[in-house]
């Protein structure tokens, strides 16, 4: 009996060791939320107490919202308007309580905060609905908030708006394992749905980081990208119908489950990345991939100036203006060096093709950070530091699985077709990492041998928005750009910013979506200054995007003929204007101020 | 010196297990097999100690049917020379796993044997024990820390026991069982799997070592632990008393 409990406590010791290390993100997440949260409450309380500092810390955190002032047509909340909401939600879902409102008033990184003086929490599609209606009689201006984990201040008031969180609404309404289709609540956290549909054979199209905190109404809301996006593709493409109530109050079915419906406008996209600035989706139908049981995945490394010696002849033909320009500047290995991620991920495309589910890259200074700001969390590639890190996932079927099927069809003599399928998913991302070595793409790299490390793995790559926040001040941009071009402006900007901050780089490769961040001890309007308009300017010369997947929100609502036409946002306006005649829906936001008003 | 490392393929740790419908045990299809982590463990350990200048070669050793071969290569990819399998179809019990090793390290005479303390899949931690009482071996089961003298063919491990540290001097060769502390197990680095693919893996079979393969144990029934039930809030003091009293029975 003594040894089985020592056995046991050990084992137990094991799996929570192995658990600590293994611990997703989100929970990290969760944690370092909650610490930081409290952190900034006290912050934020004490900024209270000396006043003065409060609006300094206003100025430093967005330039935006100093130029933005109320719209004097949206009425105030008054004693009347309590009640009615009260008589309609009950006491419990009418929130007034201040500590409570400090939290939903402010974003997550704490460079948002508005003022609302009501958090409303309703159940039901209904319950938004006569919510809105009558806050639309009344012209009360309204903030739909979910997980509240945006990063554009979008999800936040920016004055005294109304703040409607979903979060009560979360119910999974069905689920067809036959066509993977999931009707779900707005409110369902993205971490709860992906371990309802594990248990289920089946994943979400979507993975992001904040998938512990953010809901999937937030997320078709914003039409977050992630990290699935190179396999699954949009949500445009995943999300089959929604659920949205607007701003008069009236619901909007459109909460189809078919693959195709062409029936007139396909209206369900207009409140995909609308930002809640249309309607509030209140519910969600989604087209989600069957689990597939072999996910290998890979963290490599690809060298500077070094990689270039091992290239063959041949493979410097192909990136021939690249090794010209090398040629010219030894210095710029950068340059050469992001025509090696392309060819990386070209080739990937091209031999990984359909098993193919993420390309994420990260370069040594967000490596860096990540190691310096987490225990625990340690360089699969400890040789030496190495410019740029790029981890790759693969998803198929399992290897044990081919060797079924070959076996079954062999007993019945027409198995020649299958022998090509012999090769399990690991040993094509194996051939293909060996190839990539032998022409030198990649100088070094490692291969997870279980899930254990297949987590660590990950955690550095989604570890490193939350060490840039430990880090202090970080401003965050989030481009699509041109793959050959991504890095260089990267490279740009530490020459711009000099010892002022760090550059950071990582994000999508496969998506071509670069996050920049710029990393400070704290905020400080010079270094803005440096930045900003030369980013949205850099990248709308190269005909990018100032926002691929985060939204533009209250930060870069004014910003947005950076990436679209005078006649594209004056449609967009005139959408707007159809479906809330008088701007209550997330003022502010998306579209420039000048023409809210 | 050469030295034997038992290698054993389990459901991966952090794969959820289920347990077949007919309650036979538990799921295996279509789930991700992995080494056991205290296995990678003292691998990890026999690589240190021969990066060190201490043994001249580490050999993995599995059981099991044909796909534990994935197993080995993940062992070779970390860096063991080669590889011996021992092919059986049929669950191997403890006593069976350790006859066949005795076997093994009459063929190849390893100075040291190191064995993961306990498989994560049966929780037996009974086979390096076994196979130090087959050799009669000196035995450090659930090593915290290995120390090797080469001039004086002793081990000195360190063992976690209640309240503290116990040293043991084991005379070699001897068999140590690696615990979760002894070291941090390496990745896999493309480099060595690509060398990997090159490294022998020997096959056997339990017939050609001579080891009949039975068991004594029949497994009756394999079932899930019962759920846990949901927790409820409270609203007073007065309630948590009441339940406490009335329901927990505790006060």
């Amino acid at each position: 009996m003594e040894k089985w409990r020592a056995t046991s406590n050990l084992r137990r010791s094991l799996k929570s060791i192995l658990n600590r290390q293994l611990s997703s993100v989100s929970e990290f997440r969760y944690l370092n939320e909650k610490r930081s949260c409290q952190s900034s409450f006290n912050l934020i309380r004490d900024c209270k107490s000396l006043g003065q500092v409060n609006a300094i810390q206003h100025r430093c955190f967005s330039s935006a919202s100093t130029l933005v002032q109320r719209n004097p047509s949206f009425s105030t909340l008054n004693f009347d308007d309590i009640s009615y909401f009260k008589g309609l939600l009950g006491e419990k879902s009418v929130i007034q309580d201040e500590d409570r409102l400090e939290t939903v008033n402010t974003d997550w990184m704490h460079k948002y905060k508005g003022s609302s003086k009501l958090l409303l929490l309703p159940r039901s599609t209904e319950e938004v609905a006569q919510i809105l209606r009558y806050c639309n009689s009344r012209c009360l201006a309204v903030v739909p908030q979910g997980g509240n984990t945006g990063l554009v201040g979008g999800s936040v008031p920016v004055f005294d708006e109304v703040i409607v969180n979903v979060s009560s609404m979360n119910n999974i309404i069905s689920f067809d394992k036959v066509s993977g289709i999931l009707v779900c609540e707005a409110g369902c956290i993205l971490e709860n749905l992906i371990s309802f549909l594990d248990n289920q054979g089946f994943i979400m199209p979507l993975d992001l980081g904040a998938k512990g905190s953010c809901q999937i109404g937030g997320n078709v809301s914003t039409n977050a990208g992630g990290l699935r996006l190179v396999r699954y593709g949009s949500l445009h493409e995943n999300v089959l119908g929604l659920e949205a109530v607007l701003a008069n109050g009236d619901v909007l079915d459109m909460l189809g489950t078919l693959r195709k419906d062409n029936t007139g406008y396909d209206l369900k996209h207009l409140f995909i990345g609308s930002e809640g600035s249309l309607g509030i989706v209140t519910k969600v139908s989604i087209l989600t991939p069957p689990k597939l049981s072999s996910v290998n995945i890979a963290f490599l490394a690809c060298n500077d100036y070094s990689s270039c010696q091992v290239l063959s002849a041949s493979k410097i033909s192909f990136l021939g203006i690249n090794y010209a320009k090398l040629m010219q500047n030894n210095s710029s290995a950068y340059h050469f060096l992001s025509s090696v991620h392309q060819k990386l991920l070209m080739e990937a495309k091209r031999k990984l093709g359909e098993i193919l589910s993420a390309f994420e890259f990260l370069d040594t200074e967000a490596m860096n950070l990540v190691l310096h700001q987490f225990d625990g969390v340690r360089n699969p590639l400890p040789a030496s530091m190495h410019n740029f890190y790029i981890l790759i996932e693969t998803t198929g079927s399992d290897e044990s699985y081919n060797r079924y099927l070959f076996s079954a069809i062999s007993a019945n003599n027409i198995y020649i077709e299958f022998i090509n399928h012999k090769n399990s998913c690991r040993e094509k991302l194996e051939a293909f990492l060996l190839s990539s070595m032998e022409d030198g793409l990649i100088s070094d790299g490692v291969l997870a041998q279980d899930i254990n490390q297949a987590s660590s793995f990950w955690r550095i790559r989604e570890g490193v928005p939350e060490a840039l926040m430990k880090a202090g001040a970080v401003y965050k941009y989030d481009l699509s750009l041109p793959v050959e071009k991504m890095y260089d402006l990267v490279d740009d900007m530490r020459i711009r910013l000099g010892d002022m901050a760090k550059v950071v780089g990582y994000g999508h490769l496969g998506d071509g979506n670069l996050h920049l961040n710029v990393s400070a001890p704290e905020y400080d309007d010079k270094i803005l200054e440096q930045i900003e308009p030369y980013v949205y300017e850099w990248t709308s010369k190269h005909r990018g995007s100032i926002s691929a997947e985060h939204g533009l929100g209250l930060m870069k609502a004014n910003k947005i003929y950076y990436s679209k036409s005078a006649e594209t946002v004056q449609t967009m306006a005139s959408i707007k204007k159809l479906l809330d005649p008088n701007g209550i829906l997330n003022p502010y936001k998306v579209l420039p101020h000048s023409l809210n008003s | 010196m050469k030295i034997m490392v038992a290698v054993k393929r389990v459901v991966d740790y952090a794969v959820k297990i289920r347990i077949k419908p007919d309650k036979s045990g538990v799921e295996t299809q279509n789930v991700k097999m992995s080494m056991n982590p205290f296995c990678e463990i003292a691998l990890e350990e026999a690589l240190k100690i021969k990066e060190s200048g201490l043994a001249k070669e580490v050999v993995a050793v599995t059981m099991g049917p044909s796909n534990c071969v994935d197993t080995l290569r993940t062992g070779l990819a970390m860096g063991a020379d080669r590889g011996i399998h021992v092919e059986a179809a049929r669950d191997l019990v403890p006593l069976s796993v350790a006859k066949v090793l005795k076997k093994l390290v009459e063929v190849e005479n390893p100075g040291l044997l190191i064995l993961g303390k306990q498989a994560i899949d049966d929780d037996c931690n009974q086979t390096g024990q076994m196979i130090a009482a087959l050799l009669g071996w000196p035995q450090g089961t659930f090593a915290s820390k290995v120390v090797l003298d080469k001039e004086k063919q002793v081990a000195t491990v360190d063992r976690e026991v209640d309240g503290g540290l116990e040293t043991l001097c084991l005379d070699l060769p001897a068999v140590i069982t690696t615990d979760l502390r002894l070291n941090q197990p390496r990745y896999a680095t493309l480099p060595n799997i690509m060398k990997a693919k090159s490294k022998p893996i020997k096959k056997y079979t339990p017939e050609e070592l001579n080891v009949e393969i039975k068991s004594d144990l029949e497994v009756v029934q394999v079932t899930e632990p019962p759920k846990r039930k949901a927790g409820v809030i409270l609203s007073s003091v007065d309630e948590l008393i009441d339940k406490l009293k009335n329901e927990a029975h505790v006060i």
